[in-house]
C-alpha cells in the first residue's frame, strides 16, 4: 500500500540533522488508516474460546461458599475457576500484593472479580455466568475517604489499620518559619473528582498453553514486562515460560500500565480448558476496571512575602484509592513530591492519605499524581496574584528555579524552558491586552505545570538497565531495532525508527521495528511516567553508536584509512579529508563488509537513570526524582454564560518545554491530547458513584468530548535541549494535561467574578458560586 | 437459533455466510468475515468506532442486524484504499491521516475515516464548523480532534489536485 513519498519528509537518504526534528508520521500510521493493524480483539486462534468473568454484586461481603457445579456441566463450556484455584497475591508494586486473579474469601467492590468460565460462544458464556451460585455475606461498606479514615471494624484489608492503605508526613524546610515570615497567607480546601482514562480500545487478551506448559499471552497493554512477571508469579510458572506480545493498543493513558484481572484470568482459563481462550471487557467492564485518577481533597496552605514570593506550603491530600492497592503508595507520594521542581519554594509540609473504599482502585492516569495537586498549587497562586494585585505571569516569574539546582525534597533539575514557556503563552495570547480587560462573561486564564520524563527508581529494585535497546544490520544492510518499549498510540516505535536512523545517518525505510514480545526483545519496564523517548531513546541511541562504530571500523579497512577519518552520513561513508572526498562507500556495502562471516552485525544500547538523579534517602524519597522534567504554561479562554452557568472553552495556548522536539508532529499531538484530556477533567468528566455502583458506565453518561465540545489547542513547542536527553528531549505526553485546568478556572474567575475549587466545573456550581457571590454583595450594601 | 444464509456485497466484493438471523453486522464483520478493520469502542453506539458505509451512508454497524443489510453496498476500511481508480493507493483521507497525526492510537481512525469520506462526497468543500458536525459521533481519546480536523483539511487539498479529480472521474 503506498503513500505519496512526497508527503513523507526524509524519508529516504536520511542525515542526522535532517531526521531529528523532522515531522514523522508514524510508522505504523498506514496499518492504522487501512484497518490492516492489528489489535489484540482482531485476533483469533483455531479453537479459540470466549472468556467472561463474573463480577461481585456487592459493594464489601464475605463469600461464603460458591457453587458452580451447574455452569460446568452446562454444554459448551469448557472451564470454571474460582479463588479457590487462585491464591498467589499479586499488584503492581512490590509493597501493594493485595490482589488475587478471582476473589479469595471477600469482594471488596462492586465489580470484583469471582469467577471465570470459558466458552463456546459468548452467550453460553454468559449463560454459564448466570449459573454460579455465590452466597454471600453482605458487610458495611466504606464509600467516602474521609469517613473511610475512621473505620475501626470491618476493615477492607484486614492488614490496613483504618482503612489508610499508606500515610506520608514528609516535612523539608522549616514551614513554621516560613509562615511567620509571610506578609500574606491563604489557606483553601479543592475537591477534584474521580477520572478515568476510557481508551477507545477496551482491554482485551488472548491466551493460549502450549504442551510443554508454556504460555504465550497477546493483551492490549502498556507494560509487557510486568505483565509477563505477574503471569509467571500468579500461575507459578518459571519467566521463561511465559511469553507476553503486545499488538497494536487502542490507547493506554495509564489505564492499562500495571496487571488487570482479565490478562490473568484469560491465562488460568486457558490453561484449565487446553485450548486458547480471549477475553475483551465490555465498555461497562472497562469503566469497572478502571485503575484511573482518585477523588482527592487537597487542603493548601500557602505563604507569600508581599512581592509575591512563596515562603511556605503546606498540603494535607486526602485520595479515594478504592479497595486495591494499585499504584496508589506511588500515587499519593507524587501528589506531594511534586510540588517541588516547578517553583522555588524553599519550605515545604506535606501530610498525604491514600485511603481505602469499596469501590474499583484508582492507579496511574496521564499525570499521575500531580494533576489535582498542580490545580489546587495553581489556583490558590492565583487567587493569591488577585489578592496582591500582582499579574499572575508576574508571580510565576518571582518564583522560578535557577538550575541546575536539587530542590529541598531533592529533586535534581537540570534544563527548565519554564520561563521561556511562560513568555510565549503570554505573547501568543493576547493576555496583557486581555486580563481584567475581557467583557464580563469572557475570561482569560493562565497556569504551568510539569512532569517526570520517567521514574528515576524503578518499581522492581533489580541490578538492571531500565531498558536496553539492541540492533541488528543484516548484509543487505537493513536495520532491526529489537526494543521492549511498548507503542500503545504515542509514537514509541516511530522515536525509535527516527533516532536510530538518524544516528546511522540512513533513511527511514531501512529501519524495521521488532518491539514488546518478550521472547524476542530486551527488557523495557514499559510505557508509563513519560519514560520512554527519554530512556528507550538514549538505549537506542547508544546501541546505534555501537552498530555505527563497527561500520566504520570496516569501512576503514577497506579504504585502508581510520574510522576517526570518516563520516557516515545520507546511507554513505566518505572521508572528511576533502583530498580523498570521491573515496566512498554506500551503507549497504560497508555492511556487507561488516556482517562479515556472522550473520548480522549486532549492536546494543542501555539507559539506566544516573545517582545524581536519584534523589534523596529518606522515606519516600524515590517517588519524584527523574533525570529530567518536562514544563508547560498555558492560557485558556473561555465564555461563560451567568443564566445558566455553562462554560464553553474557546481556545488554549499551550507552550511544552519537550527539551528538543525529534518529531514534532508527536509532540504537538501529545501536548493537544494532554491538554483535551485536562479539558475534559476540567468542565465535563466525573465517575458519578452512589453506594458503591457507578451511574455513568458509558462514554456518553462519562461525557467523552466530541469535536463539538472541543476548542482549538494551539501549540508551541518549548527547547530547553536538556544535557542528558536524547538529542536533548523530555517527555511530551503527560506534562502539558495538569496545567489546564487551573488555567481553564482562572478563565472562568475572569470572566465572571467566582472562583470554582471543585472539578469539575458543572453548571450547577458556577451557578451556585454566583449565586452566593450576589448574597454577599447584597449583605454587603 | 437456527442458522440462515446471506449474502452480503462488501467493499465490491459478495460473501455468502451461514450465521443466526440474530448476529450484528459488527460481530460478522470482524468474526466470520476476518473484516477487523471496523472496531468495537462502546456497546451501545456512543462512540462511532465501528462506523461503516451503508450505501454511501456512515452507520454504527453494532446497532445493525446483519440479516438486514443484504440488498446494501457495504464499505470497510478495508475497502477504502482499493475503491481508487489506481492499484492500492491510499484515498486522499488515508494519506491526510497520516501525514497529519490524525492517528494517533488509531482506534477511532476507520471510523473517522469513513465519516469524513461521506461528509467529503456530500461537500468537498466544508466549513470548520460542517466538519466539526459532521463527526461528532466519532469520539477519540487521544488527539483532542485538533490533528484529526488538519488530516480531513489536508485530504480535501489532496482532493482538490486536478490529478486525484482524474482518477476518480475514470474510477466511476
Amino acid at each position: 500500500m503506498s503513500l505519496d513519498p512526497a508527503l513523507v519528509p526524509n524519508s529516504r537518504n536520511g542525515s542526522n540533522s535532517s531526521l531529528v526534528g523532522a515531522r514523522i508520521p508514524m510508522v505504523d500510521s498506514v496499518d492504522k488508516v487501512t484497518g490492516a493493524g492489528k489489535y489484540t480483539d482482531d485476533l483469533t486462534l483455531p479453537g479459540t474460546l470466549v472468556g467472561k468473568i463474573l463480577h461481585s454484586p456487592h459493594a464489601h461481603a464475605r463469600i461464603l461458599s460458591i457453587d458452580a457445579s451447574a455452569a460446568e456441566r452446562l454444554p459448551g463450556v469448557h472451564a470454571v475457576v474460582t479463588g479457590r484455584e487462585t491464591p498467589v497475591r499479586y499488584g503492581i508494586l512490590p509493597v501493594g500484593h493485595d490482589e488475587t486473579i478471582f476473589a479469595t474469601g471477600k469482594v471488596r467492590y462492586i465489580g470484583d472479580n469471582v469467577a471465570g468460565v470459558a466458552a463456546e460462544s459468548e452467550s453460553v458464556a454468559e449463560q454459564a455466568l448466570r449459573l454460579i451460585k455465590v452466597v454471600y455475606e453482605v458487610l458495611p461498606a466504606y464509600f467516602d475517604p474521609e469517613k473511610s479514615m475512621q473505620a475501626e471494624t470491618n476493615l477492607i484489608h484486614d492488614d490496613k489499620p483504618q482503612n489508610i492503605e499508606k500515610e506520608y508526613h514528609h516535612h523539608f524546610g522549616n514551614v513554621e518559619a516560613g509562615f511567620a515570615e509571610a506578609d500574606y497567607i491563604r489557606d483553601d480546601r479543592f475537591e477534584c473528582a474521580e477520572v478515568t482514562h476510557a481508551a477507545l480500545e477496551p482491554h482485551s487478551t488472548l491466551a493460549k498453553f502450549d504442551p510443554d506448559g508454556s504460555v504465550t499471552v497477546w493483551s492490549s497493554t502498556q507494560v509487557p514486562y510486568y505483565l509477563m512477571r505477574t503471569l509467571a508469579a500468579t500461575l507459578k510458572l518459571s519467566e521463561e515460560k511465559v511469553r507476553v506480545i503486545k499488538p497494536l493498543v487502542g490507547g493506554g493513558f495509564g489505564g492499562k500500565s500495571e496487571v488487570i484481572p482479565l490478562e490473568l484470568a484469560a491465562a488460568v482459563l486457558a490453561r484449565k480448558a487446553g485450548t486458547p481462550v480471549k477475553i475483551t471487557y465490555t465498555r461497562e467492564e472497562v469503566f469497572y476496571a478502571h485503575r484511573g485518577r482518585p477523588r482527592q481533597i487537597v487542603e493548601l496552605k500557602t505563604g507569600v512575602k508581599r512581592d509575591g514570593k512563596i515562603t511556605a506550603v503546606e498540603a494535607r491530600i486526602v485520595q479515594d484509592g478504592g479497595a486495591y492497592c494499585s499504584y496508589g503508595v506511588v500515587t499519593i507520594l507524587y501528589s506531594g513530591q511534586l510540588l517541588n521542581a516547578m517553583y522555588d519554594i524553599p519550605n515545604v509540609k506535606f501530610d498525604g492519605y491514600r485511603v481505602l473504599t469499596n469501590k474499583p482502585a484508582c492507579g496511574a492516569m496521564r499525570g499521575h499524581g500531580t494533576v489535582n495537586s498542580r490545580f489546587a498549587f495553581e489556583t490558590q497562586l492565583n487567587m493569591i496574584a488577585e489578592v496582591l494585585g500582582i499579574d499572575p505571569a508576574e508571580i510565576r516569574r518571582r518564583n522560578l528555579l535557577r538550575p541546575p539546582c536539587v530542590t529541598v525534597n531533592g529533586l535534581r533539575v537540570l534544563s527548565y524552558g519554564y520561563p521561556e514557556c511562560l513568555e510565549k503563552v503570554v505573547e501568543r495570547s493576547g493576555w496583557k491586552r486581555k486580563y481584567g480587560k475581557l467583557p464580563y462573561g469572557k475570561g482569560i486564564g493562565l497556569a504551568g505545570s510539569h512532569y517526570v520524563s520517567g521514574a528515576a527508581n524503578a518499581i522492581v529494585r533489580a541490578e538492571m538497565p531500565h531498558t536496553t535497546v539492541d540492533i541488528s544490520i543484516d548484509r543487505s544492510g537493513m536495520v532491526t531495532i529489537y526494543t521492549g518499549a511498548a507503542e500503545i498510540g504515542q509514537g514509541s516505535d516511530t522515536m525509535q525508527v527516527q533516532v536510530v536512523a538518524a544516528e546511522l545517518g540512513i533513511g527511514l525505510d531501512r529501519v524495521k521495528i521488532v518491539a514488546a514480545d518478550t521472547a524476542r526483545t530486551p527488557v523495557d519496564l514499559g510505557s508509563y511516567s513519560s519514560r520512554v523517548t527519554f530512556m528507550a531513546g538514549n538505549a537506542a541511541i547508544a546501541a546505534a553508536r555501537e552498530a555505527k562504530k563497527q561500520i566504520l571500523a570496516a569501512a576503514a579497512r577497506k579504504l585502508d584509512t581510520t574510522p576517526e577519518n570518516l563520516a557516515l552520513e545520507g546511507e554513505r561513508i566518505t572521508c572528511r579529508d576533502p583530498a580523498w572526498r570521491d573515496l566512498s562507500l554506500s551503507f549497504a556495502e560497508t555492511a556487507a563488509l561488516a556482517v562479515g562471516s556472522d550473520e548480522a552485525l549486532r549492536a546494543s544500547g542501555s539507559y539506566s537513570p544516573p545517582a545524581s538523579a536519584q534523589g534523596g534517602k529518606y522515606k519516600g524519597a524515590g517517588v519524584g526524582p527523574s533525570p529530567a522534567y518536562s514544563y508547560s504554561a498555558q492560557t485558556a479562554e473561555v465564555t461563560v454564560d451567568p443564566e445558566t452557568g455553562e462554560v464553553k472553552v474557546d481556545r488554549v495556548i499551550a507552550a511544552h518545554d519537550c527539551g528538543k522536539a525529534i518529531n514534532p508532529l508527536a509532540v504537538e499531538g501529545q501536548v493537544q491530547g494532554s491538554v483535551w484530556m485536562g479539558l475534559g477533567q476540567a468542565v465535563q468528566e466525573e465517575m458519578v458513584w452512589q453506594g458503591g455502583r457507578l451511574m455513568n458506565p458509558g462514554l456518553l453518561e462519562y461525557r467523552s468530548a466530541s469535536t463539538l465540545e472541543s476548542p482549538p489547542i494551539e501549540t508551541i513547542i518549548v527547547e530547553s535541549n536538556d544535557p542528558e536527553g536524547p538529542f536533548g528531549a523530555k517527555e511530551a505526553g503527560e506534562g502539558s494535561l495538569a496545567a489546564t485546568i487551573p488555567a481553564v478556572v482562572q478563565a472562568i474567575h475572569d470572566a465572571v467574578g467566582v472562583w470554582i475549587t471543585s472539578l469539575p466545573v458543572t453548571p450547577e456550581k458556577v451557578l451556585r458560586a454566583l449565586e452566593e457571590k450576589r448574597r454577599r454583595e447584597e449583605l454587603s450594601y | 437459533m437456527n442458522q440462515e444464509t446471506i449474502q452480503l456485497h462488501i467493499n465490491g466484493k459478495k460473501f455468502q455466510i451461514e450465521t443466526e438471523p440474530n448476529r450484528l453486522l459488527l460481530d460478522v464483520l470482524r468474526q466470520d468475515l476476518g473484516l477487523t478493520g471496523t472496531k468495537r469502542g462502546c456497546d451501545d453506539s456512543s462512540c462511532g468506532a465501528c462506523t461503516v458505509l451503508i450505501d454511501g451512508e456512515p452507520q454504527m454497524s453494532c446497532l445493525m442486524l446483519a440479516v438486514c443489510y443484504q440488498d446494501c453496498e457495504i464499505t470497510t476500511i478495508e475497502g477504502v484504499a482499493t475503491l481508487r481508480g489506481k492499484d492500492n493507493e491510499l484515498d486522499p483521507l488515508q494519506q491526510g491521516f497520516v501525514v497529519e497525526g490524525g492517528a494517533q492510537c488509531g482506534y477511532c481512525t476507520p471510523g473517522m475515516i469513513l465519516t469524513a469520506k461521506h461528509l467529503l462526497a456530500q461537500n468537498p468543500d466544508p466549513t470548520e464548523d460542517e466538519i466539526n458536525q459532521a463527526l461528532s459521533g466519532n469520539l477519540c481519546r487521544c488527539t483532542g480532534y485538533t490533528q484529526i480536523l488538519a488530516s480531513v483539511r489536508r485530504a480535501i487539498e489532496l482532493l482538490r489536485d486536478p490529478a486525484w479529480r482524474d482518477q476518480e472521474a475514470q474510477s466511476r
